[in-house]
């Protein structure tokens, strides 16, 4: 068990999403950056379906009540076991009473805690995945303990780490598709889409990202249909809003790009500010 | 009937199945049958979400031959395989219209000029179909809204809006399954659980169903409201039938 002394900014426990309710309005949920938890569980030989705690810029100290193993990826936090250092991407030996905790912003917005054997929280709808109304809580909240799998018997940490792709947290392209209503737009607004630079507003979370430029459109609403975690929607007032995992199932502005799985994830690392621009996958 | 229906690819993992744009029963129950038809084939996927005039099909892998998943789908849809058709019903769903609970009602009726009495009686005559729950969990998307109470939404959402308010937005009505913030005008409450995720079912009613609102007094609605938290009421529901 892992006893929450400070939950920080904003964790909550994630797996690869609730999945066969959307027939009852339920958005997917899921982790925002899945190549980073990926990478965390398959470092720990888990399967890729286990829950983690996704951490948003640091800020939560975690006391381990059993001994086990984990791993961090994603962003770096600086993080540190009983305040030594740790590797990012590596596995750390965990003691009892261990205390975890993070220190300076150096990239990223959000990293990944696996835990050998994963998180054991209830299964609510198919997924730990945390969300309003659905699960008990949205959020990890001071003094929560959160359940962990029993250990397993063998006990190994390594010093290696495994490197990553750089350019997952620098590169400012998000490689799309069209979306549904793609052709609404005209010649000028599609070339102002894929030459223009975009930054990211302050109003960006789990459910979406809204971008600071204008798109000036007087395209016609939408009769609300489906959107997808990765729906790029542009409003009325030329706003474009990246929905992200928890974003709804159904939404009324167009939807004139839809970006990559892999583009998800690169922007899951991105937060207020940031440069992005979109370019149309070669298919 | 035929209904034109258009396939698009829609990102990487899943395929967008259009009607035409419009808010229409047939096209509701054209989709319920292909969607069932859907379910009771051996097409693999996560998830379908159902629209107005849409269905989006979800699948857990990138979709690399779109030709061929297009030709699959249209296949189960033109297959004249019996499917069991669900069972449909008109959930009756007790709504009170106080002022207290319709913050609304007041500038509804002023600015309509319509008695708060009439807005009442227009609201609780139709049988409303749900066309789809989206938008939060439990939120039925109803049509059958009497046009003379068709009223703009708020130029600012409200930050609070409580559970089970009942209330009209633009050419729609519906009622908010948890609080939330909202831009709809709050014409009254009702005690009814919209969304439980520790059921089994999380919603009682699912598209294609009806409902159909009863005014209650104040004094019902806290009775009910105390029927629920202690597992006594029962929705009232009929058959529907076509």
């Amino acid at each position: 068990m892992i006893k929450v002394l400070k939950a920080g900014f904003y964790s909550t426990i994630q797996d690869k999403g609730r999945f066969g309710f959307a027939s009852f309005g339920v958005p997917f949920s899921g982790v925002m950056d899945a190549y980073s938890a990926d990478l965390a569980n398959s470092i720990l030989n888990n399967p890729l379906t286990n829950a983690v705690l996704e951490i948003t810029f640091g800020g939560c100290v975690l006391k381990f009540l059993n001994t086990t193993i984990i791993c961090i990826s994603g962003a770096d936090f600086s993080p540190k076991l009983n305040d030594k250092p740790i590797l990012l991407n590596s596995k750390i030996r965990v003691q009892k009473d261990d205390v975890l905790s993070f220190g300076k912003i150096n990239f990223g917005v959000r990293c990944y805690l696996a835990i050998s054997g994963g998180i054991d929280s209830p299964i609510i709808l198919n997924s730990r995945s945390q969300f309003k109304n659905v699960t008990f809580s949205f959020k990890i909240n001071n003094g929560d303990i959160i359940p962990i799998k029993q250990q397993p018997k063998e006990f190994f940490s390594s010093k290696s780490s495994i490197k990553i792709r750089k350019a997952h947290f620098s590169s400012e392209i998000l490689e799309c598709n069209v979306g549904p209503e793609f052709d609404w737009l005209s010649t000028t607004q599609k070339e102002k889409l894929f030459t223009d630079n975009f930054t990211i507003s302050k109003n960006n979370n789990r459910m979406g990202y809204q971008l600071n430029e204008i798109l000036n459109n007087k395209l016609p609403q939408l009769l609300t249909s489906s959107v997808l975690p990765g729906t790029v929607q542009l409003t009325p007032s030329g706003k474009l809003i990246l929905l992200t995992r928890d974003c709804q199932i159904t939404g009324g502005y167009p939807r004139i790009l839809q970006l990559s799985e892999n583009s998800i994830n690169r922007l899951s690392q991105k937060t207020t500010n940031y440069v992005i621009k979109f370019t149309l996958k070669v298919i | 009937m035929t209904n034109q229906i258009t396939y698009k690819q829609f990102g990487d993992n899943a395929i967008l199945i259009e009607w035409k744009p419009i808010i229409d029963k047939n096209i509701l129950s054209d989709i319920i049958t292909y969607k069932e038809k859907i379910l009771q084939s051996d097409l693999e996927y996560l998830d379908i979400i159902q629209a107005y005039n849409s269905l989006t099909i979800v699948f857990n892998f990138k979709v690399n031959n779109v030709k061929n998943k297009i030709f699959k789908l249209q296949s189960i849809y033109s297959s004249i395989l019996e499917i069991e058709k669900k069972t449909l019903y008109k959930w009756e769903i007790p709504v009170c219209y106080d002022l207290d609970f319709g913050i609304d009602l007041q500038e509804i009726s002023k600015k309509l000029k319509i008695s708060i009495d009439e807005i009442i009686k227009l609201h609780t005559t139709p049988n409303y179909t749900i066309f789809f729950i989206g938008f939060l969990p439990g939120f039925f998307y109803l049509g059958g809204l009497n046009k003379k109470l068709f009223f703009h939404r708020k130029s600012t959402p409200r930050l609070h809006v409580d559970k089970g308010t009942v209330a009209i937005g633009g050419m729609q009505t519906g009622i908010y399954p948890n609080n939330s913030a909202g831009g709809w005008n709050s014409i009254g409450k009702t005690p009814i659980d919209f969304f439980n995720a520790d059921k089994e079912n999380p919603c009682f009613a699912k598209a294609g169903d009806e409902i159909k609102f009863r005014s209650i007094s104040k004094e019902e609605f806290y009775q009910i409201e105390k029927d629920i938290t202690v597992n006594v009421f029962k929705i009232h529901k009929t058959l529907k039938y076509d």
